[in-house]
């Protein structure tokens, strides 16, 4: 799993059956100091997030695992939960730096 | 997944035996600005999207995760079509504003 803020959601009606009711948002991905990579994805998420919140995130096949109900769905990246706080070579993040909200 | 503008089909008549029956799309990479990005894929498209749709495409074995492709030797699928997004609450892309 990795860092990452969600930046805004996206809204698709066609979708892979299986995948109704997910919501869809935009996250950038956060490097080990809480800093962007600027690398941006769209993430599949079962949780209540919004713009500015700080996530961790899972790649590959096992995104689909993090859904709630169908999780044979083709989903690569998937929200799996809020970070409260980070602590990286002994220092705490400063998570609040560069919020979209 | 990322989101890419459905930009063309391959037509492949001798190909691996699996892979039969499959549109294939050719899909150029967006940013979240909707700014194209100098990298493309070739998809299986399981929404029926066509060309100029913006989509997003799920890659490596996720993939595999349809009906269509379960088994079959392929890393990319488009599994949406984008109706509109936002990025910190401003409109970026509105696919029935015309």
């Amino acid at each position: 799993m990795y860092l990452g803020r969600v930046t805004g959601r996206l809204v698709a009606t066609v979708q892979y059956e299986g995948l109704e009711g997910v919501k869809l948002q935009l996250l950038e991905t956060l490097d080990e100091d809480g800093e962007p990579t600027g690398d941006q994805l769209v993430a599949a998420c079962a949780l209540d997030v919004g713009p500015g919140d700080l996530v961790h995130y899972i790649d590959g096949r096992e995104a689909a695992l993090a859904l709630p109900d169908e999780t044979f769905v083709p989903v690569d990246v998937a929200i799996t939960g809020f970070v409260e706080q980070a602590h990286v070579k002994g220092t705490l993040l400063d998570l609040d730096a560069g919020g979209a909200s | 997944m990322l989101i890419g503008e459905v930009v063309g089909s391959v037509v492949s008549t001798q190909k691996d035996e699996q892979l039969a029956s499959f549109k294939l799309l050719v899909v150029q990479v967006r940013n979240h600005a909707n700014e194209p990005r100098d990298q493309y894929v070739v998809a299986v498209d399981a929404v029926g999207a066509g060309p100029g749709d913006l989509v997003l495409y799920a890659t490596g074995s996720s993939a595999r995760q349809t009906i269509q492709t379960k088994d079959k030797p392929c890393d990319a699928v488009v599994m949406a079509i984008v109706d509109s997004w936002d990025v910190g609450g401003a409109n970026v892309y509105e696919k029935w504003s015309e």
